[in-house]
């Protein structure tokens, strides 16, 4: 009995997430604009300005783009790929990680826009809506660029020693990883 | 570290392409690729300038402020080594709501600007102090509410529903976060002890 109402109430939170997933987009894009008229906002000229930045961060991060997706092409259309996911797959196997999204797992506390190259190339490989494409996005979605951020934000005050902060960021990615899997399992399986 | 991860990739992918024979066709899949990749900023660049322009707007209209008066009373309750009055914690606030609201852009120069103030703080200046490694824990383990980029990054791939993983980048990112919060009152707890 008890089984069944938890049952029930996680069916219902997830109708409720998935309800949220496709409002979240047509809810802003109505909602965002409302709400800055009414505040006084020149909403159009705001927007083109804003759209400006997105077009130049695009053209920014080609350059990562392209020498990222080329590597991994080299690393999977050579065999490599799939000799380093039947070496790794004592690990990944049991954690039911697949082994497919491990460059991301490397690349993205180091580099974001190279981790939004991974997912990319991920995406094009095995679709956006397939597991593998659901999950890269999640897991892209609920971790950091650890590493960036404390050079960043560290060097700017002049700090050398870090103390245990690496170490928390990089276990916040790692619990990003295991939960991004977890939810991945309960909703697209 | 990305230099090596860089050209560990092409290195191992070709010998291994040596080894298995298939050089000619690592050869065009790289080339393929660097095709492909200006084919995707193309799309790519349309969906984020959407997605920027409206967060422009939502920038504008104060939606940042608005949080970072929610936000406030939890500051305290993070940072116990921080006086409520001082300037950092206006930095702070509005750095977690630009990162929460998925303004990336926004987020990074109120981080800073932070950073200063807490540094003003640190009695050692080139020591991290607490209050700086609870600020980048939450800053590495940051959750956002609209994965944007990701969105675009789905949309660009010609995805039947892009924004299909609002809920499941949710949940993770608020496990993350919560693990990110307690290790580092953990680490803290037992770096105290040692001292």
């Amino acid at each position: 009995m008890i089984l069944f109402t938890l049952g029930a109430v996680a069916t219902d939170a997830g109708g409720l997430l998935q309800t949220l997933s496709v409002w979240a987009i047509p809810a802003m894009l109505a909602a965002i604009p409302l709400w800055g008229a009414i505040r006084g906002v020149k909403v159009y000229e705001t927007f083109i300005e804003g759209a400006e930045e997105g077009l130049q961060l695009a053209i920014k991060i080609l350059p990562f783009l392209i020498g990222m997706m080329v590597a991994l092409a080299v690393f999977r259309e050579g065999g490599a790929m799939e000799v380093a996911a039947r070496l790794l797959s004592p690990v990944t196997k049991p954690l039911g990680f697949p082994p497919e999204i491990l460059p991301l797992i490397i690349v993205r506390p180091l580099s974001g826009a190279g981790a939004m190259a991974v997912v990319t190339d991920l995406l094009k490989l095995h679709g956006p809506d397939s597991f593998l494409g659901h999950l890269a996005s999640v897991l892209m979605g609920s971790t950091d660029t650890t590493f960036y951020v404390l050079t960043v934000y560290f060097g700017a005050v002049g700090i050398r020693r870090t103390r245990y902060a690496a170490s928390v960021g990089l276990i916040a990615d790692a619990a990003g990883f295991v939960f991004g899997l977890l939810a991945c399992n309960w909703f697209f399986r | 570290m990305m230099n090596k991860i860089w050209l560990a990739l092409l290195l191992i992918g070709f010998g291994a392409a040596a080894l298995t024979g298939k050089v000619e066709a690592t050869t065009s899949g790289a080339l393929d690729a660097a095709k492909a990749a200006i084919e995707l900023t193309l799309t790519l660049a349309g969906v984020m300038a959407l997605w920027m322009g409206i967060m422009k707007i939502a920038e504008q209209s104060g939606l940042m402020e608005g949080l970072a008066r929610l936000l406030r009373p939890v500051i305290g309750f993070l940072f116990p080594t921080v006086p409520p009055d001082h300037p950092a914690v206006g930095a702070i606030v509005m750095n977690l709501s630009a990162n929460i609201l998925g303004l990336g852009a926004a987020a990074t120069p109120l981080g800073l600007k932070a950073m200063e103030g807490l540094q003003e703080l640190n009695p050692e200046k080139d020591e991290a102090s607490e209050a700086m490694c609870t600020f980048l824990a939450l800053n590495t383990s940051s959750f956002t509410l609209i994965p944007g980029t990701v969105i675009a990054l789905r949309a660009a791939a010609g995805s039947q529903s892009p924004s299909s993983i609002v809920g499941a980048t949710l949940v993770a990112s608020v496990g993350a976060f919560g693990v990110g919060i307690t290790v580092d009152w953990l680490f803290r707890r037992m770096a105290r002890l040692r001292r």
